[in-house]
């Protein structure tokens, strides 16, 4: 008879029908795993889904185990918003990391603002938290402050006049826009600027333009993809003889792989610790933290570690750390908890939230990096 | 006078990748009047197996054999399993069922293999050619060598091999060509496997250059139909200059006017050939049947 | 009292949208509807130019581009209330059809394909290149429609996904209206003697170049309205709206659904708006099976999954 009984409730626990006995926390995540912007969601959806993992064979959070619910909006706003919706009324879950692109995570915006979910964005648009929502955070520095840290450097090397080539895709156009918004800032001025489309084979006449530019001292590629690896070989192609400056959207060694060591010989972009962790000293509090992902996600998928899923981690971390501090999984105690957020140090840097300042990086979390016999250097 | 030579050299390279794509539709097209959208997928599947097949320890040319092998025996499948089925289905069906065969295939690669960019090395090194003070790849000289090759193949094909008429034959009457005694499901099954192959080899030539990762075929597809409905769709030499002008087209858009407009450009020029000849540059003026 | 066809299919449809919400477990259900709806109106538009008029279009979400980038705009730069955005879409996007629908439509078969497949790109670009006006790449916020507040100082308190669903279940039974009426008079007589046979058409006399460019419009108009809605309800929008994709996707909606009909391509718009919500289950198998599912039915179903399931059904009655 005892026998029975258990047999019947397994089974009706295999259907769902019984609620398991421990209590566990629901994470929703809508991602880009597939689509143009699967560069950035599919490191993501896997770094998510290892961090989860991870923390759950560790006995979870506060004790509970948490379940992520995890789904692939393409990289199109308007699936971005389904899912969201999905997350917030069906799956009803605490809170929500995602968004790739900036397209998608304004689209999750309104849901989450309307339902009062915590959200933690992985793009990079700086009107995602300017002005400040209440319930929406990001990870990523924004574009604004890796032009930012970009023309400090070009400043220090005494460039005075760039040229820029940018991707169309949402990446490219929003990192070009902030970077024209504050090139004057530094005393710089973009005498050639020019585009590409993301899927385009050449740009070699986009960059012979660039290179006729008149006094023109370095060049600025703001984009992601194959793109900015077409960029860099032709540039060696056409051997312009100026510094060329990437972006954070190709800050992984699958870039020195494509673009070729030769080609990037001397290439400078604005990276997070992750690309650098055996350069660092071991006194930089973001060793441990950077060690630890590269290590795990380089063992469990095989490929290099990136900026990206370094953003997914820092949003999980996040997630956690208020959670744990907020002692319960309410959806408003965990957004006042991450609001209260202080010190906490991930991969792309330390952050420190307050109620004026949802993203909390400064520009010293970036180190600029130059590629040199096809490694990464820091620049001093 | 070196700009523009650069704007043209660069313009061919671009060009030739868009007519080993078009002269891949044309072969299909002519046995069946279908407009397969899932060429570009076979570019992808050239340029990825032989990403995988030489990472696996294969020597390239090994790899790439293998490649175009393989994506030809997809080619017929495809033939076999979703296009023969269909037959005599209206135009947007067939659109569909090739859409649907490239989400497919997509969606198998990104399984089998994964979602990063590959790129396998150049097969002459990458040391630029100097020409008239522009540079040149020595990869874009094997593409567009690439593409004149196959051009010549199929030109010979069709109009010097019985293969090759027996192909156009079906095309223009399946049942006339049927009483003569062609075997039209070979044809189909032939021409569908040369479709593919030629993709493939495309995929070959193109990713040292253009970088690879399953999702390229799209983009390349429509590229390749442009430039098959820019020449007239059904003649290898349309398709070849068809390719060559759309290529050049954006490289002198975007090396004189706007880079942000370039496919504008491409595009606006298509609308406006296709408004005075609307059968395309080489196209052949058909009438209906009432 | 016997009702014709054309009230069978809006009865049907009217009492479908109301009597399901009483089935949702959950206010996400009203997303999904709402997006079907939305979906529908534009496939709509997709039956009278491919189903009735014979003519296909690969670009089609470019209409729906301009109706939802004039709700994200004309608010904004004009001061124009968001409902009359709508309308202006509306207009524009009728003006647009007649200027490229007049040389385009001399075009047949695949040449028109890559026609209207430019001139949907072209949208496309223009609204992801033009940054400083509509907000590039990334998107741009669409301002309220503000019906929802007016509704809830009326005392009926509904969530964003309820009041869309209502809403654009609205317009959808009215875009159908239309539609159905259409079909039963001379022009939609007309249009379908064109498919039959444009010479035969020609020849008894009608006006074949005028009769397409009708279709073309209209069904500009249903492409430009289900991407103002869109727009509305999401309150954000992006270029994708007008990309090539979409573009497909509302010409898969038809013909899978039954493109002869104006059920049948609701049918199938609900289908396909479902079907990736489902597939998530699938996780990395959706592309796979959404590339299967489309060849299969067109291959086994050629008339569209709404029209055979029908015979089957009568087949087994007879």
């Amino acid at each position: 008879m005892k026998l029975l009984s258990t047999t019947a409730l397994s089974g009706l626990m295999a259907l769902g029908l019984v609620s398991t006995a421990f209590a566990e926390i629901k994470i929703g995540a809508s991602v880009s795993e597939t689509g143009p912007a699967a560069f950035l969601g599919d490191p993501q959806t896997k770094t998510l889904k290892m961090m989860v993992d991870d923390i759950n064979a560790k006995g979870g959070v506060n004790g509970e185990q948490i379940v992520l619910v995890i789904y692939d909006d393409g990289g199109d706003p308007n699936k971005a918003r389904t899912f969201a919706t999905r997350l917030v009324e069906d799956d009803e879950v605490v809170a929500i990391i995602g968004g790739s692109t900036t397209g998608a995570t304004m689209a999750i915006i309104p849901v989450v603002e309307d339902a009062g979910i915590p959200f933690i964005s992985l793009a990079g648009a700086i009107n995602i938290i300017d002005p400040v929502k209440p319930f929406t955070f990001k990870t990523p520095h924004t574009d604004r402050m890796a032009c930012q840290k970009i023309f400090e450097d070009m400043e220090a090397r005494e460039i005075t006049k760039i040229g820029m080539i940018s991707g169309t895709d949402g990446f490219g156009a929003s990192m070009q826009a902030q970077c024209k918004s504050v090139v004057g800032d530094y005393g710089i001025e973009v005498v050639a600027d020019e585009t590409y489309g993301p899927q385009d084979a050449d740009m070699t006449p986009q960059l012979t333009n660039i290179k006729g530019a008149a006094g023109i001292q370095a060049v600025l590629n703001p984009g992601f993809g194959q793109g900015p690896s077409i960029v860099t070989r032709n540039f060696a192609q056409l051997a312009i003889d100026l510094p060329l400056y990437q972006s954070h959207g190709v800050a992984s060694d699958g870039f020195i792989e494509l673009a070729g060591a030769a080609a990037a010989e001397g290439v400078r972009l604005p990276g997070t610790a992750l690309l650098v962790t055996d350069l660092l000293a071991d006194s930089d509090p973001q060793k441990a933290v950077a060690t630890a992902y590269k290590t795990m996600f380089e063992a469990q998928t095989r490929t290099s570690v990136g900026t990206f899923g370094g953003y997914a981690h820092d949003a999980m971390l996040l997630m956690v750390d208020a959670i744990t501090r907020a002692g319960s999984a309410d959806s408003v105690a965990i957004r006042d908890a991450l609001e209260a957020t202080s010190g906490l140090v991930g991969t792309t840097g330390t952050y420190t939230m307050s109620p004026t300042d949802h993203l909390g990086l400064d520009l010293s979390a970036f180190r600029m990096l130059e590629i040199k016999a096809g490694a990464w250097t820091l620049v001093e | 006078m070196p700009e523009l030579m650069q704007f043209i050299l660069s313009g061919l390279t671009v060009g030739a990748v868009y007519a080993l794509v078009a002269l891949g539709f044309t072969i299909i097209y002519n046995a069946s009047d279908v407009v397969n959208f899932a060429q570009g997928e076979f570019v992808m599947l050239g340029g990825m197996i032989t990403v995988f097949a030489h990472g696996a320890g294969m020597p390239l040319p090994l790899a790439a054999v293998i490649a175009i092998v393989i994506t030809a025996g997809v080619g017929v499948a495809l033939n076999k399993l979703a296009i023969e089925p269909a037959r005599g289905a209206p135009v947007v069906s067939l659109i569909i069922i090739t859409i649907g065969a490239s989400i497919f295939i997509r969606g198998v690669t990104q399984l089998v293999f994964d979602k990063q960019l590959h790129r396998f090395p150049s097969f002459s090194g990458d040391d630029p050619i100097h020409i008239f003070g522009a540079t040149l790849l020595p990869q874009s000289l094997w593409v567009m060598a690439g593409a004149l090759v196959v051009f010549v193949a199929l030109w010979l094909f069709f109009t010097r091999t019985l293969t090759g008429k027996a192909i156009l034959a079906t095309s223009n009457n399946r049942l006339a060509a049927q009483l003569v005694g062609i075997s039209t499901n070979w044809v189909m099954t032939l021409s569908f496997a040369m479709s593919a192959g030629i993709g493939a080899l495309a995929g070959v030539l193109v990713t040292p250059i253009t970088l690879v990762s399953y999702d390229v075929g799209i983009a390349l597809a429509l590229k390749g139909f442009a430039a098959a409905m820019l020449g007239g769709m059904g003649n290898p030499k349309g398709a070849l200059i068809g390719g060559f002008l759309l290529g050049l087209l954006e490289a002198l858009t975007a090396g004189y006017i706007s880079s942000q407009y370039k496919d504008a450009a491409a595009f606006i020029v298509i609308l406006a050939v296709l408004f005075a000849m609307p059968q395309g540059l080489f196209g052949k003026k058909t009438t209906d049947r009432v | 009292m016997k009702l014709s066809n054309k009230q069978t299919a809006l009865v049907v449809l009217a009492a479908l949208i109301a009597i399901t919400p009483l089935f949702f477990p959950s206010s996400y259900y009203f997303r999904v509807g709402s997006l079907i709806f939305v979906n529908s109106i534009a496939v709509i538009g997709i039956v009278i130019l491919a189903g009735y008029a014979g003519q296909i279009s690969l670009g089609h979400a470019g209409f729906a581009g301009i109706g939802a980038y004039a709700c994200a705009l004309a608010p904004v730069h004009l001061g124009l209330h968001p409902a009359f955005a709508v309308v202006l879409g509306a207009i524009i996007s009728a003006v647009m059809a007649y200027v490229v629908g007049r040389p385009i439509l001399r075009l047949k078969g695949y040449y028109l394909g890559v026609a209207t497949l430019g001139f949907g790109i072209l949208v496309s670009m223009v609204l992801a290149n033009e940054r400083e006006i509509t907000g590039g790449p990334d998107g741009i916020q669409v301002p309220d429609l503000g019906l929802r507040a007016i509704v809830k100082t009326m005392g009926l308190d509904l969530n964003n996904s309820e009041f869309w669903y209502i809403f654009s279940g609205l317009a959808l039974i009215l875009g159908a209206w239309v539609a159905l009426n259409l079909y039963d008079s001379p022009t939609g007589r007309a249009l379908r003697a064109l498919h039959g046979s444009e010479i035969a058409a020609r020849t008894v006399g009608i006006d074949v170049a005028r009769l397409k460019l009708q279709a073309f419009i209209i069904s500009a108009v249903y492409a430009s309205i289900s991407g103002s809605l869109l727009a509305l309800q999401n309150k954000f929008i992006t270029p994708d709206v007008a990309g090539f994709m979409h573009s497909i996707e509302m010409v898969t909606m038809a013909v899978l659904g039954g493109v002869g009909s104006v059920l049948g391509a609701i049918f199938g718009a609900a289908i396909l708006t479902m079907l990736p919500q489902l597939l998530t289950v699938f996780a990395e198998y959706e592309m796979l099976l959404m590339g299967l599912v489309m060849m299969l039915v067109m291959i086994f179903m050629r008339d569209g999954l709404l029209p055979s399931i029908l015979r089957r059904i009568r087949g087994k009655d007879e």
